[in-house]
């Protein structure tokens, strides 16, 4: 497990960070200024933190108090950069095969073609970065730091320069390497569609502190934790594609709980994960009758967390997990809602967008 | 080409040529090296450095070849103990071309530091988390992306360098067969009666060589800019 402890005081800002990082995806997650380049920069050795530790097992890469501190090309590491930073005078192809040329001889390292198949860039490895598009730019980087036997990747941001249609593109690719490389990863995000569909763990970051940090669904069930606002609040359910229904919709089953959602391209008895925001669930007392909604899971409630201005994150427990709502304070407090109280969580089946439904991975 | 020039004006043409190519080429790993220098680190004295390297740009010509010869003639500091190894630049042609080199370094040195400065210092920190050691990383991405300005600044300190007069004459004189590059033998022609045409020869050679130079330049430089640019 990695172990990543720095202080690093900035002319404005103190970074005072400490987290470990079990295998698997290890999401950064906050907002822009939070400390999470200048915590993964610190991994990758391009920034010398005042104080810190970065260690996992016997492998150390920094350690102050030890006088440790391996430069940036003995780490290992897979660094995917938010520009790519590709080299612009090699071809893909070299730009691929660039860090294997450099990793120490018997290192146990990916195949090109299986790398290249994986990420879809096999047709184009003989040209050179300036032709390729955003999104092939970035699959090509991604495969590069695979490709450098790394024994950690870094991705900072790196669909933050993306428009939404090659988001969509890449990121079924960072849950494939999540699923299919057994590299661990740190990923930097600010996007809480990205870290309920990548994350196996989630370490929760704020004006360069930790203020949560543990398994993906826990971490954001939790109504306390607004790395990223109270908009961007949601908890994530992991599904059991169930049926396609000829009228569009997919039957997806969650603890035995039904669940309807505009249709997914998985197939049927796959694994999915599905973040519900907040903002999009609606409370009641009884059971609604007569309602347009298709999906109603009965809960109880485990918290009632004031926000900021007038409204109140419900933390609701449910046979399909944790299910957080946003509501007003006004109606928190008309339908009494407190600790065990029974209540039914509503949600909309077109609220939830396809960017917030991923595959497969528990979210432990 | 030999018929149509004296013997004397064709040795001028040969001389220029392997002064010219010698200075360019021996000077142009220090100017790499002092460029990057200039460019990337922070030392104590960079912009001596920088003022030194410059100086001859500045300074007139006759007064860089008076103190080379100072300092470099077989009685100077540097050129005394040169001379117990051999090695003697004084009123030979080596002298001429290190006369040539220095006059040239400042402008190879800023072509070379422009383009370097140019290099995006992300994608050496990229290299180097894919494992590049700082001297791979000058090598696969810095040098290359590098390479159309030490083009420009090779054939600007050609051209330089086979222009170069005033330092030359000072330092290692105007000798025939040794130290008498293309411009000291127009000089030399336009001083004797009945040497114009000798001299009009040379300047069309003159041109030639630099108008073969200009082309060469966009040639390399516009193939080097398609390789780097990936366009």
């Amino acid at each position: 497990m990695l172990h990543v402890a720095i202080r690093h005081a900035f002319a404005s800002f103190t970074l005072d960070a400490e987290f470990r990082a079990p295998p698997g995806v290890t999401v950064l997650f906050g907002r822009s200024g939070s400390g999470k380049t200048t915590i993964v920069n610190a991994v990758a050795g391009l920034l010398m933190p005042d104080q810190g530790l970065i260690a996992s097992g016997d492998w150390t890469l920094l350690d102050t108090a030890r006088g440790v501190r391996v430069k940036p090309h003995h780490r290992r590491i897979g660094y995917i950069f938010q520009e790519g930073r590709l080299f612009p005078h090699l071809t893909v192809r070299q730009n691929l095969a660039y860090g294997a040329w450099m990793a120490p001889k018997g290192a146990a390292r990916e195949d090109m073609g299986r790398i290249a198949e994986l990420l879809g860039i096999g047709h184009l490895l003989g040209r050179r970065p300036g032709v390729l598009s955003g999104g092939e730019k970035q699959r090509v980087a991604i495969g590069r730091a695979l490709l450098s036997a790394p024994r950690l990747v870094l991705a900072d941001e790196p669909l933050a320069s993306l428009d939404e249609a090659r988001k969509a593109e890449i990121l079924p690719y960072f849950e494939r390497l999540r699923d299919e490389v057994s590299v661990p990863m740190l990923y930097v995000s600010h996007s809480a569609s990205e870290v309920a569909r990548l994350a196996t763990t989630v370490v929760a970051l704020d004006g360069g502190r930790v203020v949560a940090q543990g398994p993906a669904a826990e971490v954001l069930g939790d109504p306390s934790v607004l790395p990223a606002g109270v908009r961007a609040v949601g908890a994530v359910l992991t599904v059991r594609v169930a049926h396609h229904h000829d009228d569009g919709l997919t039957e997806l089953e969650a603890g035995g709980l039904p669940l309807f959602l505009p249709r997914v391209a998985q197939a049927t008895g796959s694994t999915l994960r599905v973040r519900i925001a907040a903002h999009d669930v609606i409370l009641s007392r009884t059971r609604p009758e007569g309602l347009s909604a298709l999906n109603i899971l009965p809960g109880i409630v485990r918290e009632v967390r004031p926000s900021d201005g007038p409204g109140a994150i419900v933390a609701l427990n449910t046979a399909a997990g944790r299910v957080l709502a946003h509501i007003t304070r006004r109606s928190a407090d008309a339908l009494g809602l407190a600790e065990g109280v029974e209540m039914h969580a509503v949600v909309k089946t077109v609220s939830v967008a396809p960017s917030n439904i991923g595959a497969g991975g528990q979210p432990r | 080409m030999t018929d149509w020039l004296g013997p004397e004006e064709w040795r001028a043409v040969t001389l220029s040529l392997q002064v010219s190519i010698w200075a360019t080429l021996v000077s142009l790993p220090l100017g790499i090296l002092v460029a990057y220098a200039l460019a990337r680190w922070s030392f104590p004295g960079k912009q001596l450095l920088n003022g030194f390297v410059h100086l001859p740009l500045v300074l007139p010509p006759v007064v860089t070849g008076y103190l080379l010869l100072l300092t470099l003639g077989t009685r100077g500091p540097v050129g005394s103990i040169l001379a117990d190894w051999g090695i003697v630049f004084a009123f030979r042609w080596t002298g001429a071309a290190v006369a040539a080199a220095v006059m040239a370094f400042p402008l190879m040195v800023r072509a070379i530091r422009l383009s370097i400065e140019a290099v995006d210092p992300r994608l050496e920190q990229a290299s180097a988390t894919l494992g590049a050691s700082p001297v791979w990383v000058f090598l696969t991405v810095t040098l290359p992306m590098t390479l159309p300005g030490i083009v420009a600044g090779v054939i600007l300190a050609f051209a330089k360098a086979i222009g170069e007069f005033g330092a030359t004459i000072t330092f290692v004189s105007n000798i025939p067969g040794q130290t008498r590059t293309i411009p000291s033998a127009i000089y030399a022609f336009l001083q004797a009666p009945g040497g114009e045409s000798s001299a009009m020869k040379l300047v069309i050679v003159s041109i030639v060589v630099a108008m073969g130079a200009l082309f060469l330049s966009e040639l390399i430089g516009r193939r080097v800019a398609a390789r780097v640019g990936g366009a």
